[in-house]
């Protein structure tokens, strides 16, 4: 186990090779179009906020902002919602992304979570869900006013974000309505609104899990060691494999600590992320993974599938 | 390769997934293919039910990129949807949305994306239903190519015209027909014939550079991406073949526009300009010009995060440095010098109407043209474009999903150019000013000014300059009431008090104005607006002059207001609300026209038979019922000296 620890420590920053092959010209087209977005964004914007999940995407999204406001750094601060649930290993690495950054970072838990003790094991996916993450987000646009929300949300995740617009407008209770989204011709984004609304920004949008990890891997992006296979502590459970990632995971009856090589495609709190069996060490090997596996990448996110067009339900409801 | 099932639209069934065959064993030939890869957006369309769903969904099954865990979803959503289904719809792969899937009917744009050997596909899905038409505008916008479906058995249909003639408008140059349900018509090359001709006739003045026609079935597996012997008669590509191989379009490569998105204040404070080159290439020291000022520099370094370019090129995010200090702000648009951009306030435009609430002539709304906002009208409804006949007609209104010809006023002149040479500077969207809902896409076709060429001179002494020489600030004081309220008279007693300080004034009334510069108009809404324009136009250069400007008119209306705000520009604009109630204009009555109002000889009068709309939030309210002349003025030296 000791070899674990540190290897983690030292492996918390993926550092790659140095030379790199020629970027292709796509993925600087949507380089480009992200960057374009996020300016545009800011600059219609009363109070912008980036949020942070310190997962593959995010590290995307801000290394894109970086991009879009350099040399200044970008004019917005990152906000954490924070379920008291996610891996230990994406706490030290949003750390470790918002220093570096050198913007500010929010974090926010909602306190009926904290005072409820709200979890996963006793309340099960959709409550835990509902209660730390959308309805603790909700309290974090209102506490603070943002009116201008940027989200790595892309739309080949899942087939409701497929749907959505590049600027998604909330009503003031943060619902998404399918039926009445607003046209987007040519790019030509605009974020007037009505008091008390506001708009989520998806900067990826476009952007496939290939995509982010080939850009990942031409722009020597720094990710959390979750993506890489790695001997972990873990149960089986139902077909599912779960990480043991800290002394609050419960075991059912019967239930055994095994240790696997698995990785993570998809990051959210750790009870409710399933891995995958996986040797894929560094990106080369994620990428040269990703063109031959046969599932898709959110696959192991338990809250997907707690009901059919989970995800929509939970998007009209405010969560990203 | 064994057929699928055909018993049921959309299904599949014995075969199994279909399988790239050219995945690279190797990063280095991953790297390789990669690097070749071309992006192209296509959007497929046509009627209700000929099929595009499913079209999509076999698309991605057959190139293999439908994954396991999708397709158990696809068989579970099948069963409870599509109860009496024994296969797998692979509509609703398409379909994400709970209302789309309970409906059977696609409701909004969907994205999904393909990757074969040679390109990587955006693949948007539209729907086919005439009232969610405006949804296809969002996604046909962003096409490099438009995918057209019919059916064979029922040929054309309106809305298989509707949607050419929308893609052709909104600047999709390449069209593939697809004649669905060959099967059904028992893979007859003379009915697939007759349809590619008629359609051929009907789209001749859409402009479109090149059409093709492929008969195909989505649910036998017809000339998808492998060929059938069924149409041996057809001698063209798969619709997987022509993806690979139709030519995308290139951006236009001249003149470089370059809109600026941001302004980045920079580490020393040095200024840098932040955009997206639109079209052409700009390179380090080029001499550029800020069209709306004139005013020119050169480029000292084109920056970006990955280190400083010698040249960017079209579709390059990046920052500008310039050699000296000018002023550029979020909305200007830099061109080179020596082929500057065209600027207009008015301009003939196809709107594309996207909401239900009608749009009409005289109606503001804002509009945004690359990062340029303004307000903007709908001056005139010259005619509506039959979808099916493509002839223009008479009409009054923009009502959702009609393609009109109109011609737009904006209350500040804008950058713009043609739609069809300088895409960027040829599209706009108008915004409602109340919702904020985007209303309307439309497309320059041609300015309406003939002073085209008139590029503006910077010149070498500007305002500042004339207003340290004056000792302050040039201002446009803007008095707003009723007949009778006492605005001319408080304008004078401010001139007398302004002047007397040693201030350089001029007071616009309706002696010097109407008699005048105005006195061709008369008093249509039309003229009045037209009024209102020039009185804030003369105001604005006496401001540039550096003088303090007061107008007294009645100017009854917001919008007129606004408009003479905007142009005059909002920091140097101060309203004044004479107050003075109609019950004490009337009593007052100095000139007599309210009796004459009263007895029916004055249509129009303000306050009697045409509304006074009283300003929500003006700078100062004059209340000379109540308060003194003096203590007014005194108010309002105070205001013009704080300012």
């Amino acid at each position: 186990m000791n070899s674990h620890a540190n290897h983690h420590k030292h492996d918390l920053m993926h550092s790659s090779p140095r030379c790199r092959p020629k970027i292709p010209s796509y993925l600087k087209q949507l380089e480009a179009e992200s960057i374009s977005i996020f300016r545009e964004a800011v600059a219609e914007a009363d109070k912008p906020v980036m949020l942070c999940s310190a997962g593959k995407d995010s590290s995307v999204l801000l290394h894109l902002a970086r991009k879009a406001f350099f040399p200044d750094l970008p004019p917005l601060p990152l906000l954490h919602i924070d379920t008291r649930w996610d891996f230990r290993e994406i706490y030290l690495f949003r750390d470790v992304l918002a220093q570096s950054s050198g913007m500010e970072l929010l974090i926010h838990t909602n306190p009926e979570a904290v005072a409820n003790d709200i979890n996963p094991f006793d309340h099960g996916s959709a409550l835990h869900t509902d209660i730390t993450k959308t309805k603790g987000l909700k309290q974090a646009l209102n506490k603070h006013h943002f009116d201008v929300i940027f989200g790595g949300a892309r739309r080949d995740e899942e087939t409701s974000r497929s749907k959505e617009r590049i600027f998604s407008l909330r009503s003031r209770t943060h619902r998404w309505d399918p039926q009445q989204q607003r046209p987007e011709p040519w790019n030509l984004f605009h974020a007037r609104k009505q008091p008390g609304e506001s708009f989520r920004i998806f900067p990826l949008s476009n952007w496939t899990e290939l995509d982010i990890w080939q850009y990942i891997y031409h722009e020597e992006i720094p990710v959390v060691s979750l993506y890489f296979a790695e001997r972990r502590r873990v149960v089986v459970r139902d077909g599912v494999i779960l990480c043991v990632n800290d002394d609050r995971f419960r075991l059912l009856p019967g239930e055994e600590m095994v240790e696997k090589n698995i990785r993570f495609r998809s990051l959210g709190c750790y009870p409710l992320t399933g891995a995958m069996e996986s040797t894929a060490a560094d990106v080369p090997g994620i990428i040269m993974e990703l063109t031959t596996i046969r599932n898709s990448e959110r696959q192991g996110r338990t809250i997907d599938s707690d009901e059919m067009a989970s995800m929509e339900k939970k998007k009209r409801k405010g969560y990203f | 390769m064994t057929h699928p099932s055909r018993n049921q639209a959309g299904a599949v069934n014995t075969r199994t997934r279909g399988d790239s065959t050219d995945r690279p064993g190797t990063m280095e030939g991953f790297l390789e293919r990669q690097f070749l890869q071309e992006q192209l957006c296509l959007i497929i369309c046509g009627h209700s039910g000929v099929g595009k769903s499913t079209l999509i969904g076999r698309l991605f099954w057959e190139s293999g990129q439908i994954d396991d865990d999708q397709m158990a979803a696809l068989h579970a959503a099948t069963k409870k949807y599509r109860h009496q289904a024994q296969k797998p719809d692979l509509a609703l792969y398409l379909d994400g949305l709970v209302d789309e899937r309970e409906q059977g009917t696609t409701i909004d744009i969907t994205y999904k994306f393909l990757s074969t050997h040679k390109r990587r596909l955006m693949v948007i899905d539209a729907p086919g239903q005439e009232q969610y038409t405006r949804n296809m505008v969002t996604g046909a916008s962003m096409a490099d190519l438009a995918i057209l479906l019919v059916d064979a058995q029922a040929g054309l249909l309106p809305q298989t015209q509707r949607h050419a003639l929308l893609c052709s408008t909104m600047g999709i140059r390449h069209l593939a027909l697809l004649v669905n349900k060959m099967d059904l018509i028992a893979f007859d090359a003379q009915i697939f014939h007759h349809i590619k001709s008629t359609f051929e006739t009907f789209a001749a003045p859409l402009g479109f550079e090149s059409i093709i026609a492929v008969p195909i079935s989505t649910t036998n597996g017809v000339n998808i991406t492998e060929r059938s012997p069924l149409t041996s008669w057809y001698p063209g590509p798969t619709l997987m073949g022509y993806l690979e191989t139709v030519e995308i379009k290139q951006r236009p490569s001249h003149p470089m526009v370059f809109p600026v998105q941001w302004v980045n204040s920079g580490h020393q404070g040095e200024k840098g300009y932040s955009g997206t080159v639109a079209q052409g290439t700009l390179t380090t020291g080029d001499e550029i010009r800020v069209t709306a000022s004139g005013q020119t520099a050169s480029v000292a370094a084109i920056i970006t995060m990955d280190g400083t370019l010698a040249s960017a090129r079209a579709g390059d995010a990046i920052t500008l440095h310039l050699d000296r200090e000018i002023e550029v702000s979020r909305g200007d648009v830099i061109s080179l010098s020596q082929s500057p951009l065209e600027m207009t306030d008015q301009f003939e435009a196809t709107l594309l109407w996207m909401h239900q609430d009608e749009g009409m002539a005289g109606r503001g709304y804002d509009l945004k043209l690359a990062n340029q906002w303004s307000s903007a009208a709908i001056t005139n409804i010259k005619y509506r474009i039959n979808v099916t006949t493509l002839a223009h007609e008479a009409s009054k209104k923009l009502q959702l999903n009609d393609i009109s010809v109109c011609n737009i006023a904006t209350t500040k002149p804008i950058v713009f150019g043609r739609f069809d040479t300088v895409p960027v500077l040829g599209r706009f969207i108008l915004v409602d000013r109340l919702t904020h809902a985007t209303v309307a896409a439309g497309t320059i076709r041609h300015s309406l000014r003939r002073a085209q060429n008139v590029h503006k001179q910077a010149l070498s002494i500007a305002r500042p300059d004339r207003e340290r020489l004056n000792g302050h600030r040039g201002r446009v004081i803007w008095f707003t009431g009723l007949s009778g309220s006492g605005k001319s008279t408080v304008a004078n007693a401010l001139e007398v008090e302004l002047h007397g300080r040693g201030m350089r004034t001029y007071l616009l009334d309706g002696d010097n104005v109407r008699q005048g510069l105005n006195k061709d108009l008369g008093f249509t809404e039309a003229d009045r607006v037209e009024n209102i324009r020039r009185i804030a136009e003369v105001a604005k250069l006496m401001m540039d002059a550096g003088l303090i400007v007061m107008t007294a008119f009645i100017s009854p209306f917001k919008r007129d207001r606004e408009m003479a705000k905007e142009l005059v520009g909002p920091d140097n604009f101060i309203e004044v609300y004479v107050s003075t109630s109609l019950e004490i204009c009337e009593q007052r009555d100095v000139k007599g026209l309210y009796k004459l109002a009263r007895a029916g000889k004055i249509p129009n009068m303000t306050g009697i038979n045409s509304p006074y709309e009283a300003p929500d939030a003006p700078t100062y309210v004059a209340d000379s019922g109540g308060a003194s002349v003096d203590s007014i003025v005194q108010d309002l030296v105070n205001l013009v000296s704080r300012e």
